[in-house]
């Protein structure tokens, strides 16, 4: 047998216009956690894709357990024993937790009528073994998250999977369900299980990895052995390609008057479920306020209602004082409320338009861009946005009227912030402003963020990754269940205690 | 050498609208050529009916006719009226197949105010605001549907369709002033000072309805193109949640752009009355001009040179189809080529995978080096 579960050598797969994999090599030993780093589009998860039959290769080879195959579909994948858990899980949520493990592979009995019996003692084995505690019986939408990930794990040992693919694991997860998972992933490797792990997250690496690959631009880089010397900075290095800061140089806040009040509202979603309870906050000029949360737990629907995208059900919302509940989304602007929305792509700016268009997206009809008879005056909106580029350092391919769809990730979200910013708000909602982009663009929009605050703006920042949070923040609130469980300055609690809030624990001193 | 020259070609072509358009047309008049050739018709006919239609000359020693050119632009009129109503909603992200209703309600006005009122010199004006206004409201009443209550603007415009069709003679037959008996189909007569005047070629169709719509075409590229209405209309065609979140009034763009949509085909439908017409007929019938209208915007690219260029064609096709009636050729091959165009047209989506594929390859060819 062979000393190498998986090897892919040479891979190459493009898309239009990009190399994702550009001759990448990955050699995963038997039964050892391999990590795979690189930034958001560094082509982690098109590598696994082709591992799992989603896509097939331009060029390369795959080679399981020492023999070459081919892998046109998942299912080839699943009968060579590699299981795959999404970042986002399959899982059907009105099904039990045995239902949902057992489907497409129903077992019968002789009379071919479905029999969850053997199953569910089979995946209450498996659970025990492998220390994946979920109740077999339980449905979907009961369970939290994290035990909705260790149900996808069940699936893959279920169907005797040796080689377990991780996509991005904890980006849902709570700090101790972090730990837990990481908990986990020791024990399936003392079972005998080969372990890929994608992520962009170094500690965890450096937690459970013994050797790590990485890739940058879709190209290998180098693929090293993690020992207790391996340093974080050398792995962002690595991933980089360049020595990284990770701490966001800032002075310290200077708070001013209040100017974003929010008293009591409570929400609903598009379904008439309460997500937003009776939530109260106060935001200051000059300081940066973040929102710490597990995602869904009502962030989302907080700043529908602060930007007008969804009326509230009760409550008040002031800003400098005046009651702008009921004002529309283009009154709030007018009022000084920016926002940085959470979907860049719905939201924050239209596809279609060029960056000139969308830089002018929310004060185009004013005089500065409009003339008699509402006729624009583009030379006015093309220098504006040629000022903008300048700026902020937009990269576009020609300039002012590039499509905004043509741009990458990084360069529409400093669209939306170069717009948002240069209509100087009173307020800036911010949601999720670094999601997918990578780690120069993250940086850069740090600083602007912080910079803002610096020039006496109220921040109030929304993000899943709580390392931003505790980076950004002057001031932070934990989120859970729609209500705000605890609020704390800068520095005051550590990650776990602000986790277990996440979580829905109060604090004692809370209490 | 030359494969070099070729390449820049094939992308800018890709890139072009209004290139795949012209090709696409080309497409359809090669498949009538097959066409005529397979049922045994010499095809050239074809192209001496489409001549005479565009120059009033047939060939070499025919005399001059300049009641064809005359013919093919009053045909053109309502055509590419029609294809800026739909162009306007497409615009707008909305799909009007309700221009063919509002059509006939402005029609239908044009044809109340010009039977009811006595004759005053310059009727015609009043009855073309009247059908503007009808027709913006027959459209705009969707708008605010679509926008407010969600309903599909498709099913609500097709069942507004069925309801201005027979409404007409209703209204005709109950409401109107009768003509005399042995004029059945008919109510009393059109006022004259109602009518369209003809100019230029006076033996056509031709009449001044051909300026209401240059003026239609310029309005609709002003406001499209050039006024803060036209971007938040575009902003909300393109991505209407992004224009939302952005202030703009969303429920205000979707009710407006369908209100002038429908004045677009409104006014069709009084030129059609006053100019083609030109007696009291009671529409039974869908005329078909505001369906066409669906295929003029889609061949015009919704721009409002393109509509224009497209609705032209049309008129053209639509005149060729009378000539060649008198020259023994089967003139469905005009509506089959027709018929292509469009089919042709909605393929050019299928280009965006042609486009894929290069840049595919192209990618592989510079990894590969």
């Amino acid at each position: 047998m062979s000393e190498y579960a998986i090897q892919m050598l040479g891979i190459t797969k493009t898309f239009p216009g990009i190399v994702a994999n550009d001759n990448v090599d990955l050699i995963v030993k038997k039964n050892e956690v391999h990590a795979i780093l690189g930034e958001n589009g560094a082509g982690k998860s098109t590598l696994m894709s082709v591992l799992f039959g989603a896509y097939s290769a331009d060029a390369g080879k795959i080679l399981i357990n020492g023999k070459e195959v081919k892998i046109t579909d998942p299912n080839v994948a699943t009968s060579l024993g590699i299981g795959m858990v999404h970042q986002h899980f399959k899982l059907v949520h009105n099904y039990t937790v045995t239902e949902n493990i057992v489907l497409g592979r129903e077992p019968r009995n002789r009379f071919g009528i479905l029999s969850l019996g053997a199953a569910e003692k089979k995946v209450k084995d498996l659970s025990e073994r492998y220390g994946l505690y979920v109740d077999p019986k339980a449905i979907i939408d009961d369970i939290t998250v994290g035990q909705q990930q260790r149900v996808e794990i069940l699936k893959t040992l279920y169907s005797d999977s040796d080689i377990i693919i991780l996509d991005e694991p904890t980006a849902v997860l709570t700090p101790q369900e972090i730990d837990e998972l990481m908990e986990i992933i020791l024990k399936l490797k003392s079972e005998g299980k080969t372990i890929v792990l994608i992520t962009h997250k170094l500690k965890e690496i450096k937690a459970v990895a013994d050797r790590c690959t990485v890739l940058r631009r879709g190209k290998y880089i180098d693929c090293i052995d993690i020992t207790p010397e391996t340093s974080e900075q050398q792995l962002a290095s690595l991933m980089v390609g360049r020595p990284v800061k990770f701490e966001i140089e800032k002075s310290t806040c200077k708070p001013g008057k209040k100017v974003l009040e929010i008293k009591d509202i409570t929400v609903k979603d598009a379904i008439g479920v309460e997500k937003v309870k009776d939530l109260s906050l106060d935001v200051h000029a000059g300081e940066i306020v973040g929102i710490a949360g597990v995602d869904g737990n009502g962030q989302t629907e907080l700043l529908y209602a602060l930007s007008g995208l969804s009326p509230i059900e009760k409550g008040q919302i002031l800003l400098n004082g005046e009651d702008i509940t009921k004002c529309s989304i283009r009154e709030r602007v007018e009022k000084g409320l920016g926002h940085i929305p959470e979907d860049r792509q719905k939201h924050g700016l239209i596809a279609g338009f060029t960056v000139a268009e969308n830089t002018v997206l929310k004060d185009f009809y004013t005089p500065k861009y409009t003339g008699k008879m509402g006729v624009l005056d583009y030379d006015a909106i093309t220098k504006n946005s040629d000022m903008l580029i300048e700026q902020f350092d937009i990269r576009s391919g020609q300039g002012s009227i590039t499509p905004c769809g043509a741009l990458s990730g990084g360069n529409q979200q400093k669209v939306i912030v170069a717009r948002e910013i240069s209509l100087s708000p009173d307020v800036l909602l911010v949601a999720q402003p670094t999601r997918g982009l990578d780690v120069g663009a993250i940086e850069y929009i740090r600083k602007r963020i912080v910079a803002e605050r610096d020039k006496g703006r109220a921040i109030l920042l929304v993000s899943f990754e709580l390392d931003e949070i505790m980076n950004l923040c002057d001031r932070i609130a934990a989120i859970s269940k729609g209500s705000i469980v605890g609020m704390f300055n800068e520095g005051e609690k550590t990650a776990s205690e602000i986790g277990l809030m996440m979580a829905g624990v109060k604090s004692k001193e809370d209490k | 050498m030359s494969k070099k020259e070729k390449q820049p070609f094939i992308d800018w072509f890709l890139d072009s609208n209004g290139a795949t358009s012209v090709a696409v047309v080309i497409l359809g008049f090669l498949a009538g050529i097959v066409l005529l050739l397979c049922i045994g018709k010499n095809p050239v006919g074809l192209f001496t009916a489409i001549k005479q239609s565009i120059i009033g000359k047939a060939a070499k020693g025919g005399g001059w006719n300049f009641r064809n050119v005359g013919e093919t632009l009053a045909f053109s009129i309502p055509y590419i009226l029609c294809g800026l109503s739909m162009g306007f909603a497409a615009r707008v992200g909305l799909f009007n197949i309700g221009a063919e209703g509002q059509y006939t309600m402005g029609m239908l006005a044009a044809h109340i105010v010009a039977v009811c009122i006595p004759a005053f010199p310059g009727q015609w004006m009043l009855c073309v605001l009247a059908a503007l206004v009808v027709g913006a409201i027959w459209g705009g009443v969707v708008g605010i549907l679509k926008a407010k209550y969600k309903v599909s603007e498709v099913v609500a415009t097709i069942m507004l369709n069925y309801i201005a069709l027979y409404l007409y003679p209703l209204v005709c037959l109950n409401m109107l002033p009768q003509g005399t008996f042995n004029k059945t189909g008919r109510t009393a007569d059109l006022a004259s000072t109602a009518l369209l005047d003809n100019f230029l070629i006076k033996s056509s169709n031709l009449n001044i309805g051909f300026f209401l719509m240059l003026i239609a075409v310029v309005v609709y590229w002003f406001i499209m193109e050039k006024t803060r209405l036209g971007f938040s209309l575009r902003a909300t065609g393109f991505n209407k949640d992004a224009a939302r979140c952005s202030g703009i009034n969303d429920t205000k763009a979707i009710s407006l752009s369908m209100a002038i949509s429908g004045a677009f085909a409104g006014l069709a439908g009084a030129c059609v009355i006053l100019g083609l017409v030109r007696y009291s007929k009671i529409l039974t019938s869908q005329d078909n001009y505001g369906f066409m209208g669906i295929a003029v915007a889609l061949v015009g690219n919704s721009r409002a040179l393109g509509i224009f260029l497209a609705g032209l064609l049309f008129g053209i096709l639509k005149q060729a189809y009378s000539i060649m009636q008198g020259m023994g050729i089967p003139k469905e091959v005009v509506t089959v080529i027709e018929g292509l165009i469009v089919i042709f047209i909605a393929l050019r989506s299928g280009l965006s995978l042609v486009k894929d594929y290069r840049a595919k390859a192209k990618v592989r060819k510079e990894v590969s080096k």
